[in-house]
């Protein structure tokens, strides 16, 4: 079955420099695995096509049930370089809640 | 235990916030925290154009307006609003609040000894590009060590009521009074790592008193009302994330959890002037209404190398407007946006970049953007960057006539033609730390 990220997580997201920092937490903790096996740093990559320029790099935090992903070179060049409206990519971890996962049946119970 | 309370996410936060902290409840210490990476360049132009400024100038008159609840309640105020000038900005302070005691933290201002450290050796790469200091060095507009806590904790322990340092780290704001009251030690790893995880957890305000927060958004309660945070510390690194009670928002551990990831990089590896921090240690529990407990940190040794804030003039940009309303929105301002490229196209004009987003259809999330049509109207908005100022000046003449000259219902063009801003960019680096000396001086 395939689900939006946004029903078993939750997101902020900031910069630094050009680089994206996308925080994705499990809102409940149990789901935690679900998102290490599903929220590949070569699916964010995937999914975010053409606006990051450079590689997505992910990070683990089980004691916090979240994974923690850079995405160089996403930002328009980033702090006052960037021309983008989200030169700090403030929303972008909203977007990547719309990304689908897939999980199994009775998963999420 | 100690209460640290934030007062400041930034320069230019809300104002009433750390008016509000000293008034609403209990409270030890205000932090707070006014700059960003490119603010040390603006003071410093406005040092170069006036030596009495380059601080945040809203810190004095915050601190005449609040000096008497200080003394009252006996708060102590720790700020990194000196900016290029904190002498300057104590003596403002003196003068508006004269019974207040204020010491200044110098040292992490390297703008006159960047030749100093080229000729013994030192190249400053770019920590991002690789790039030798030397590329740009004509072009730098200021330069900053950033320092930790130890030196701000000295000045507590000189006995200031108020604190003001230059760029020192966000973290060291709320770090430095666990380090001056708790007495802990240069070697105490697990105590700074806690101590600079409390710093990260408060350092952008209401951020984690839950504004900017995800989870039930709606549901927070009286958010024109919230509450800044408050670190209650306790002297073995334990500690709470609270707010005043009867002010608005939420502390929960889900609030707590996303801005831990806030800005975050490697979480095993949070590296500051004072030690490094694993971020996969943290324990998290709900204590209570609007107060979550914070344990189990661990860290481990300081860098040998400090960080550089470097900024420099990089070049210009600009950035335009109109609008195009329904029927076929869209489609009038990417016709529009092709007018405008031809127009540049065919003056000869050339940028490092031009960029175009549709306001209305895909400018927060581009290609990810979720369709969207037939919107009732769109914003086009142009962005063009070079080094050329006379080239990128006459691209915001390019936009307004096509009111006249391009597509049909164009409009939103009252501002008149957009300004031409500086673009100055930031250089992180690296330094040895024995390189940098701060010192602590009480301003009379």
């Amino acid at each position: 079955m395939k689900i939006p990220l946004s029903r078993i997580a939750h997101a902020r997201s900031g910069d630094k420099g050009d680089t994206s920092n996308i925080g994705i937490i499990a809102s409940n903790a149990r789901h935690y695995p679900i998102l290490a096996r599903e929220v590949t740093a070569e699916r964010v990559k995937h999914f975010f096509g053409e606006m990051v320029k450079g590689n997505v790099e992910r990070y683990e935090l089980p004691n916090l049930g979240a994974l923690n992903f850079l995405l160089h070179g996403a930002l328009g060049g980033g702090g006052t370089l960037s021309l983008r409206i989200d030169a700090q990519g403030k929303t972008l971890g909203a977007a990547l809640l719309r990304m689908e996962i897939e999980i199994g049946d009775g998963e999420l119970r | 235990m100690i209460r640290i309370a934030n007062g400041q996410g930034f320069w230019g936060d809300w104002l009433e916030a750390p008016v509000r902290l000293v008034e609403q409840g209990p409270i030890d210490y205000l932090a707070l925290d006014y700059l960003a990476e490119i603010t040390m360049s603006i003071l410093q132009k406005q040092k170069e154009a006036d030596p009495n400024l380059g601080y945040a100038r809203d810190f004095p008159p915050l601190i005449a307006r609040i000096q008497r609840r200080l003394i009252e309640r006996d708060v102590k105020v720790i700020a990194n609003a000196g900016g290029v000038n904190p002498i300057a900005c104590a003596r403002e302070v003196r003068r508006l609040a004269p019974s207040l005691k204020v010491a200044v933290v110098t040292g992490d201002d390297v703008f006159g000894r960047l030749d100093e450290f080229l000729a013994a050796g030192h190249a400053m790469k770019n920590m991002d590009t690789g790039e030798p200091l030397s590329t740009i060095r004509d072009r730098i507009l200021s330069a900053n060590a950033y320092i930790g806590a130890f030196p701000l904790a000295e000045a507590l322990a000189a006995g200031a009521d108020v604190v003001i340092a230059g760029r020192c780290t966000d973290t060291a704001l709320s770090l430095a009074p666990m380090i001056h009251r708790f007495g802990w030690k240069p070697d105490e790893w697990d105590k700074l790592a806690a101590g600079t995880i409390a710093g990260h957890i408060v350092e952008c305000g209401a951020q984690c008193t839950g504004g900017n927060c995800q989870v039930d958004w709606q549901g927070i309660p009286d958010m024109a009302n919230i509450g800044y945070p408050i670190i209650e510390a306790d002297h073995d690194g334990r500690f709470s994330i609270t707010k005043h009670e009867g002010t608005g928002g939420r502390v929960s551990v889900d609030v707590v959890k996303e801005q831990l990831l806030y800005e975050l990089g490697d979480p095993k590896n949070y590296i500051t002037p004072d030690c490094v921090a694993d971020f996969t240690s943290i324990q998290l529990k709900d204590a209570g209404p609007d107060r979550v407990q914070v344990s189990g940190i661990r860290g481990s040794a300081r860098p040998q190398m400090l960080k550089l804030s470097i900024a420099y003039s990089y070049g210009w940009k600009a950035i335009g407007t109109l609008v195009y309303s329904a029927p076929q929105a869209l489609e009038k301002s990417q016709a529009a946006d092709k007018i405008v490229r031809q127009r540049l196209h065919q003056l000869g004009l050339e940028f490092e970049e031009i960029y175009t987003e549709f306001f209305g259809v895909n400018a927060c999330w581009g290609p990810v953007a979720l369709p969207n049509p037939d919107p009732p109207e769109v914003q086009l908005r142009i962005g063009v960057r070079g080094q050329d100022r006379k080239a990128v000046d006459r691209f915001t003449r390019e936009l307004i006539p096509l009111v006249l000259s391009g597509p049909p219902t164009g409009t939103g063009f009252g501002d008149g033609r957009p300004p031409v801003r500086e673009v100055v960019a930031y250089w992180p680096a690296l330094i040895p730390r024995e390189l940098i000396q701060t010192s602590v001086e009480v301003v009379e």
